[in-house]
């Protein structure tokens, strides 16, 4: 790998949509950086350096400063670089039920995705499916209340929960293809799967978000993925 | 200035941590008890997502999670920040009150069970516990620097939740040999008079989680021998 003296280094995997969504906010504020693809088999010292704690990816290296975790990596940014369009809401109650769908996301809602993979039985699976239905219908309602009638989470422009979400639809796409269950149902979700659609067209995303081909062939080839992959 | 309200449920650390954020901010607010598990069809009605205490509801609308809470107090409330202001430091902040909602359930599992499962969880825990006194406390008074902040709220329930925990399951885990920084961030939080005066009854804490344990342990199948 050539040398370079970026300030702005990230420490990721491109299938993981932790790392996609890092890789977002960085887009969206037009922030140039070093893209360090990590060997979970075999972690780098700079990994184990920069998050002693969890030895997890994604971690943001800014100058000599380790930020780690999805969110609050995120955050970091939208505190350090104010030029650019906000992330976050101004208002405090919106950031509030921002984080509050967010944190709902990464602990109730994807983990079902996850628990799927490794569903035992028909019954079992079912059971899971039903789950992450359920879940896609409280997050279109979510949708609803924070789009405010505009094209996005973040309304006119890709916000917070437009990231934290949004950094799923290769894997949930991946999903769709693996199982042959149709997760962005518009009879069920279409605010949401028209929500999916704007998104992944906007410019700032469409480039970021890794193909679900490519993550299903990824899939098939190593079980073991998620192992070493944080929050 | 618009109503406070605040759900929450007498033993519940998580509704303290509330409590303790708008009592530092000295805002005005009113407290209702839920009769868990029984819930009512306010809290149902502000939660049905979770359906869970605490839920603070500031001019009718409601927030819930304890630690979403815990930010919008400090974006809302500015005045005595729980919260650094440099951005790293901020993020720092933010990540040991994540490590605190992450390791919970790994310091709570000893209460859980008996045995050599208890042996076990009670070295999980220590793990725990050892990377606090380490990275996250170091040598400051507080895990927020020299005052009280949004990560000891955090943490808050290690200083006075844990000590009956550990009476309850008959472990002694935290000792000022072992962890004598935790140790000593423990006097020093309980010190704090908005701390002080805002702690549930030991004694009905205690009895709250002898039935608890004892509710638990009827569900474990003890084999012969233990």
């Amino acid at each position: 790998m050539a040398a370079t003296t970026s300030d702005e280094k990230l420490l990721g995997l491109w299938a993981s949509p932790y790392t996609t969504r890092v890789q977002l906010a960085l887009k969206l504020k037009s922030i140039e950086y070093e893209f360090i693809q990590e060997n979970l088999q075999n972690k780098s010292e700079l990994l184990l350096q920069t998050n002693p704690v969890h030895k997890k990816i994604p971690v943001f290296i800014h100058g000599d400063k380790p930020i780690c975790e999805s969110l609050i990596i995120i955050q970091y940014i939208d505190d350090t670089w104010t030029n650019g369009p906000s992330i976050l809401p101004s208002d405090p109650y919106d950031r509030a039920m921002a984080r509050f769908w967010a944190a709902y996301i990464d602990d109730k809602w994807f983990p079902l995705l996850k628990e799927l993979g490794g569903a035992q039985g028909d019954e079992a699976r079912a059971s899971i499916v039903e789950k992450i239905f359920e879940g896609l219908v409280l997050l279109e309602e979510a949708f609803v209340k924070c789009s405010k009638g505009k094209a996005l989470f973040g309304g006119d422009n890709v916000g917070y929960l437009d990231i934290a979400l949004g950094c799923f639809l290769g894997w949930i796409k991946a999903t769709e293809i693996m199982t042959g269950i149709k997760w962005l149902d518009e009879t069920k979700i279409p605010g949401l799967v028209g929500w999916a659609e704007r998104l992944c067209s906007d410019s700032s995303v469409k480039d970021v978000l890794p193909e679900a081909q490519k993550l299903v062939e990824l899939y098939t080839m190593s079980a073991g993925l998620e192992k070493g992959v944080s929050n | 200035m618009e109503e406070v309200k605040l759900y929450g449920f007498g033993p519940s650390p998580f509704s303290y941590r509330v409590i303790w954020a708008l009592k530092l901010k000295g805002v005005k607010y009113e407290y209702i008890e839920e009769n868990l598990p029984m819930k009512s069809p306010k809290l149902l009605q502000h939660n049905p997502v979770h359906k869970k205490v605490p839920v603070l509801v500031h001019g009718g609308k409601p927030i819930s999670e304890s630690l979403v809470i815990l930010e919008y107090i400090e974006e809302t409330w500015p005045e005595n920040p729980l919260l650094p202001k440099d951005a790293h430091e901020k993020a720092m902040a933010r990540f040991w009150i994540r490590f605190a909602e992450d390791k919970y359930p790994t310091l709570n599992t000893f209460f859980r069970t008996v045995g050599q499962d208890q042996q076990l969880a009670i070295k999980e825990a220590l793990k725990v516990l050892q990377i606090l006194e380490d990275q996250a406390l170091g040598n400051n008074k507080f895990f927020n620097g020299n005052t009280v902040g949004l990560v000891d709220i955090s943490f808050g329930w290690l200083a006075y939740w844990f000590d009956c925990i550990e009476e309850t399951a008959g472990a002694k885990i935290i000792k000022s040999n072992n962890l004598p920084r935790l140790h000593e961030w423990i006097k020093n939080f309980k010190q704090i008079p908005v701390i002080q005066e805002n702690l549930p009854s030991r004694d009905k804490l205690l009895a709250y989680l002898k039935t608890k344990r004892e509710k638990i342990l009827s569900c474990i199948f003890i084999p012969n021998g233990h």
